[in-house]
């Protein structure tokens, strides 16, 4: 029922009601009086006009709200999608010349696994890079062997084999271009890249 | 090779020959034994391009380092040109023999004058395209300069050969003389190239997406012959040019594998068993593949047959820190396999012999890595960043002498030297 329904509703209840009062007199007027006819009506109308515009502000408001709401929701969603892809592309660090995870992979790699755990549709694409000393041949070997350990890790927190890829950049894309240590650290690492991230994401229980 | 004795006779007459500078302040003479170079000037000549043949070709010569280039100072040429009896002045510089290159309306007239018996050596005319199509003509010169050596030494040239590698992860090829670097592509970011024995095509593989390619060289196609999911690495062609034999690796360390080089089905050829195994490098007959293995917990040289059985260590078990022995080149001449050697934590360039497994290095200045032989089997081609860049460069193994080769771009590496050329 729209608003413009509502109030003709309104207006000819009331119109038909002060008919009846007219048909309880005993003589009839001989000239019906429009006036008050017309004064009713006018009531009326004005009646359900206040009608309609508190139904309206009151469905504006909650339109509103539901948008507010789902705002919320929308928000809520893509600060959890943030964080938790953020937790997959998270890179992980190696030692000179080593495959081997250190503590601080391998925690970063079970709070991967759990996520993937609860969005069982990403895939992850794994890419192992290595710092340039090294011929740059076996660091090619080297990054593989990097991204394969990071996914048998993964595989054995439940992460589905098919879910991992892996590949290597060897030494040539380094992360920093310095020549000092601190430089070789940040690029011996493993990049991961999120596939598949369809739908809003599911935080992993705790 | 009668000429080559006599030029030796000669020379060992003529007593020791001075130090002598060429064009780019090459240096010449001083760090090796002059008797066993013959001396060789090469006279101006008239006509279109003269000054840029004669240019070329004493460095062609040069960097053979197989003979003496003469430098001809200003009066000596003047009174040569001027008819003056040249002998003597030729004799006086050193020189047991004088060549002389004339540009011609269809090339070069090359001839060579034994400067000893006083007798024309050799006459001859060589084809070559326009100087406008300068890649080509330059090529025609470097053929010249091949023949010409082995008039003089015995010894075919390489001037005519290329070198294939990457720059800032693309494929370029640069002549042997540094000039006419080309990029032949960028796709895929290429990491390791070879050539095929014929030099009409090179392999190389591609990180993005990890791919073995065969490019033919002529038509500047490329195709893909391996690619799937883990990394696709190293990849030569067998001497027959018919394979490619290369590295694959997914989740469980990398073997070796040959496949047709037009496609199709590969076969496994090492067994590694979960370790490296990469950068296979064919024997000359094609029978032995030397390669890089971490089998043993860090990568050192192996060989196996071409078939993967008989594998056996070459480079015995390094210790210290950080043993790192990769990269193997197989020599041309069969007996020597140059790698890529840590020594002291840092890389170096080094040789062992296949007959008495003694090793050898040869580089130690800044840090050296990537060996390819030329097809001399005396020079070699690596990369080192001695001049603060990674740069090509270009070593004499006999006399230790080092060239630049690559001037431009911060990452030089992977060095394929090709093999030698056909005249266009």
């Amino acid at each position: 029922m729209t608003a413009r329904s509502i109030a003709l509703a309104v207006f000819l209840t009331l119109g038909v009601t002060s008919l009846d009062a007219c048909r309880k007199k005993p003589e009839p007027a001989p000239t019906p009086v429009q006036t008050p006819t017309s004064m009713d009506n006018g009531a009326s109308k004005r009646t359900a006009d206040s009608i309609a515009a508190v139904r309206d502000a009151q469905r504006k408001a909650d339109s509103i709200a539901n948008a507010r709401t789902a705002a919320n929701a929308a928000g809520e969603a893509e600060r959890v999608r943030a964080e938790l892809m953020q937790t997959l592309s998270q890179k992980v660090y190696f030692d000179y010349d080593q495959d081997s995870l250190r503590s601080d992979a391998r925690s970063a790699l079970d709070a991967k696994a759990a996520v993937l755990g609860a969005n069982p549709s990403i895939t992850l694409v794994i890419t192992g890079h290595t710092d340039e000393r090294g011929t740059a041949e076996y660091n090619l070997a080297l990054g593989q062997k990097r991204s394969a350990q990071v996914k048998r890790y993964l595989v054995s927190k439940g992460v589905g084999d098919d879910r991992l890829a892996t590949r290597s950049m060897g030494d040539a894309q380094p992360a920093s271009d310095g020549t000092d240590e601190a430089s070789y650290q940040q690029n011996r690492r493993a990049e991961f890249e999120a596939l598949s991230v369809t739908g809003p994401l599911v935080r992993p229980r705790a | 090779m009668t000429l080559r004795r006599v030029l030796f006779a000669v020379v060992c007459c003529a007593g020791p020959l001075a130090a002598q500078d060429t064009t780019r302040g090459v240096r010449i003479g001083l760090t090796y034994d002059p008797g066993t170079k013959p001396g060789v000037v090469v006279l101006p000549s008239r006509g279109t391009g003269a000054d840029s043949i004669r240019a070329i070709v004493q460095r062609d010569l040069d960097f053979s380092d197989r003979v003496n280039v003469v430098a001809l100072d200003a009066s000596s040429a003047d009174l040569i040109a001027r008819g003056t009896n040249s002998l003597p002045i030729l004799a006086k510089l050193g020189a047991a023999a004088s060549v002389q290159i004339t540009p011609t309306p269809t090339g070069f007239h090359l001839a060579v004058y034994d400067v000893t018996k006083q007798v024309t050596a050799l006459v001859r005319d060589f084809p070559a395209p326009p100087m406008t199509d300068m890649r080509a003509w330059r090529a025609a010169l470097h053929g010249l300069s091949d023949d010409l050596e082995e008039s003089l030494t015995g010894t075919h040239g390489i001037a005519h050969t290329r070198v294939a590698f990457t720059r800032d992860r693309r494929l370029w090829v640069v002549d042997s003389d540094g000039e006419q670097a080309t990029m032949l592509t960028g796709d895929g970011e290429p990491l390791s190239v070879a050539w095929n024995a014929a030099a009409t095509s090179v392999t190389y593989n591609t990180l993005i997406p990890s791919s073995i390619v065969v490019r033919d060289l002529q038509a500047g196609r490329s195709r893909v012959i391996a690619t799937g999911s883990g990394v696709f690495a190293t990849p030569v062609f067998s001497p027959d040019g018919a394979s490619v034999i290369y590295a694959h690796g997914v989740d469980d360390g990398m073997d070796i594998y040959m496949a047709p080089a037009d496609g199709g089905a590969a076969r496994r050829l090492s067994v590694g068993r979960g370790s490296d195994n990469l950068s296979p490098t064919l024997s000359p007959d094609g029978r032995r593949i030397a390669f890089t293995s971490a089998r043993a917990g860090h990568p050192e040289i192996y060989t196996m047959d071409a078939d993967g059985t008989n594998t056996s260590p070459l480079t015995p078990l390094a210790f210290g820190e950080n043993p790192h022995r990769a990269d193997p080149d197989w020599s041309p001449l069969g007996q020597t396999v140059a790698f890529t050697s840590s020594v002291g934590g840092v890389f170096q360039v080094m040789t062992i012999s296949l007959r008495d497994l003694s090793m050898k290095q040869l580089t130690s200045d800044g840090r050296n890595e990537g060996p390819s032989w030329a097809p001399d089997g005396r020079h070699i081609v690596f990369t080192s960043d001695r001049s603060g860049t990674k740069q090509l460069w270009v070593l004499d193994v006999e006399s230790n002498r080092a060239r630049q080769l690559t001037r431009t771009g911060r990452q030089n590496r992977n060095a394929a030297w090709s093999p030698r050329l056909n005249p266009n």
